[in-house]
């Protein structure tokens, strides 16, 4: 490799320089160059000098052909085609995050309760939140609308939805999870200053909320602890999407 | 002869002044100096495609149109939870944490260090189906708006988590936003090393602040709002996060009484954008064509029907068919006039067989009217050549 690189250098390096056409190959080879010039320094006195006095029983074998090899033209000879480099196993891209980082992002609850902050709420803590934040979207008692209606149950917590219209899609009728209330009241409510909310405060709605849908008593206390064992009563209606998914046993994949 | 003051100035160097048509060009653009040069183009002055807002969170792509399958990007359907977010490039990171070795902050310029990948892909919201009553008067845009096609530009999710060393043992993963409903979906981590994304191009360009700038989660095939937009954080675990959109919307009451939770997969679609309401067509070869899509991979054959579905013949396909990409299908036809209902119906490669209203309902139920809706959709062409929307109204009666 390095007795290449050296009758490289001797031959083409000057030719480039003067064309002044150091093209992105050549110049990766001049690199690779300076970075074995420490070694050159060394030897190229030393294969003069091996020159000079042939009779130098030192000069070894290897320096000699070296010489001869420098000081006559190369052969021409394709260079092999380099080998694309390998896809790395990580890039090394990016920088690490830190704990305070993550934290200050990290703001999803899980099914199970994962991620509730501190704090606790009631219905009576609640209910002047939503009077003051909420009512002007979602009605006076979360059933009037305009927007998304939030209370409501139907009778025997019947499960209606695919053949009657009417029937409303609310906290108590068709939310699986609990959590999922508070999550989403302090992630994006109230849309006018979405993320306003302190934890009290969304304990405290989503208290009133749940209260009101008759999930849990009206002075029950909601806290990282409670608010993950609300039964919801939609909770067992819910099945994984099976399109797409064929079976072993059914020659075409479920339809529509 | 009406001479305009544009006419004027452009012909300022010649002694030629000539008409204008009713438009406003020159009437000979022969005799008049055309435009400079400019640093940024523009339509043609009689072009304006335009989508067409519903309401403040979205707005739909006006097929009507627009030709062949790639979407101008301006033209891309929006839809958003808590409107268009403005984001600094600058400061902009994506956070990927959780079940991962490497907890990792990438900014917008690490993502595009890591080997790109460019593909075509259709985007679709799940609630795109705007003809369920009884109005006729109803453009491919009111009809099926929010579906749309693009060339992403991105990593490949799987490259990133390999860079933070996901755990095998992750199984799904949230996608968080940065606007204002922070909106966040859980989708399994298989679609990361499938073909999902983290986009930042689109159609050679920064992805539209409407599509998710400076860059997005792409899930090519599945429904619009799980390829979260304006992403700031990935969070792998080894199960979902049951989140608002995915658990109280985007979820399918189906008709045995239960609801499909995680329904991905858009199925396989078509609809006809050309003759199509509000065009009138005269009596000769008319090429009715449209676009036809699936999630599912590669769209096989889209049959048309010009006698309101009692027959159907094969469309000719426009190559190149691409994978989870609108697909142009074109068939010649020979109006002689006089009342006909045409329509399209797509078959991909999976077998799936766009269903009509009637199989929907059977499936999914009267009432199941969110999500998920892709009946056969027809064009009544009226005697007189005028064309409207074949209305097909979903009634419980």
């Amino acid at each position: 490799m390095r007795k290449r690189l050296l009758s490289r250098r001797w031959t083409t390096r000057p030719l480039a320089v003067l064309r002044g056409t150091l093209r992105r190959r050549t110049a990766q080879r001049y690199l690779a160059l300076r970075s074995l010039r420490p070694l050159r320094s060394v030897e190229g006195p030393l294969a003069a000098a091996c020159v000079i006095g042939a009779i130098v029983v030192a000069c070894d074998r290897a320096t000699a052909r070296l010489v001869a090899q420098a000081t006559t033209p190369p052969a021409k000879k394709a260079a092999a085609t380099p080998a694309p480099a390998k896809t790395p196993a990580t890039f090394g891209i990016g920088r690490p995050a830190t704990p305070a980082e993550i934290a200050a992002l990290d703001i999803d609850i899980g099914p199970e309760g994962a991620g509730l902050p501190p704090g606790r709420g009631t219905a009576a803590d609640g209910a002047p939140i939503y009077a003051a934040r909420c009512a002007g979207c979602h009605g006076k008692t979360g059933r009037e609308g305009p927007n998304d209606v939030l209370v409501g149950r139907l009778p025997g917590d019947a499960f209606p939805f695919a053949r009657d219209p009417r029937a409303p899609k609310t906290i108590g009728s068709y939310w699986p999870y609990a959590t999922t209330v508070f999550d989403y009241i302090r992630r994006a409510m109230p849309p006018d200053a979405p993320g306003s909310l302190k934890d009290e405060e969304v304990y405290g709605l989503v208290a009133y909320l749940l209260a009101m849908n008759e999930l849990i008593p009206q002075d029950a206390v909601v806290d990282a602890a409670s608010l993950p064992k609300v039964q919801m009563p939609a909770r067992a209606h819910f099945v994984p999407d099976t399109r797409g998914q064929p079976k072993p046993t059914a020659p075409r994949r479920p339809q529509n | 002869m009406k001479v305009s003051r544009r006419d004027l100035l452009a012909g300022a160097a010649g002694a030629v002044v000539l008409g204008t048509t009713a438009a406003g060009q020159p009437a000979d653009p022969t005799k008049v100096r055309g435009k400079p040069s400019r640093a940024l183009g523009q339509r043609a002055a009689t072009e304006k495609p335009q989508r067409q807002p519903r309401g403040v969170t979205s707005s739909g792509t006006p097929h009507q149109d627009l030709y062949g399958t790639i979407t101008p990007s301006d033209l891309h359907f929006e839809r958003h939870h808590g409107g268009v977010p403005e984001i600094d490039p600058k400061t902009y990171s994506l956070l990927i944490h959780g079940m991962v070795e490497r907890p990792t902050v990438f900014t917008l310029a690490d993502l595009k260090r890591f080997p790109g990948v460019s593909r075509v892909h259709f985007l679709e919201c799940s609630g795109n189906f705007g003809g369920r009553g009884t109005a006729t008067e109803l453009t491919p845009q009111q009809i099926a708006g929010l579906t749309s096609t693009s060339e992403w530009t991105g990593v490949a999710l799987a490259t990133l988590f390999r860079e933070v060393g996901a755990s095998a043992k992750a199984k799904w993963f949230l996608a968080e936003g940065q606007d204002a409903a922070v909106l966040t979906r859980s989708v399994p981590v298989s679609k990361a090393y499938d073909d999902a994304l983290i986009a930042y191009g689109q159609n050679g360009e920064a992805i539209r602040p409407e599509q998710g700038y400076p860059a997005r989660l792409f899930l090519p095939g599945w429904e619009g709002n799980a390829s979260v937009k304006w992403l700031r954080r990935i969070e792998l675990s080894d199960r979902p996060f049951m989140t608002r959109e995915e658990t109280s919307k985007y979820t399918d009451p189906m008709a045995d009484g239960t609801a499909r939770i995680f329904s991905f997969l858009m199925d396989a679609r078509s609809l006809i954008t050309y003759p199509a309401y509000p065009v009138t067509i005269s009596r000769g070869w008319v090429e009715i064509n449209g676009i036809a899509w699936t999630g599912s991979g590669k769209i096989r054959r889209v049959d048309v029907s010009t006698d309101g579905g009692v027959t159907w013949m094969p469309a000719k396909l426009q190559e190149p068919v691409l994978s989870k990409a609108h697909t142009r299908f074109r068939h010649l036809w020979n109006w002689t006039g006089g009342d006909a209902v045409i329509m399209s119906r797509a078959v991909d490669d999976t077998g799936y067989v766009q269903p009509t209203k009637e199989k929907l309902i059977a499936s999914r139920g009267i009432s199941s009217v969110g999500y998920h809706t892709n009946p056969i959709t027809g064009w009544h062409v009226r005697a007189d050549g005028t064309v409207i929307y074949h209305a097909d109204p979903w009634t419980t009666t």
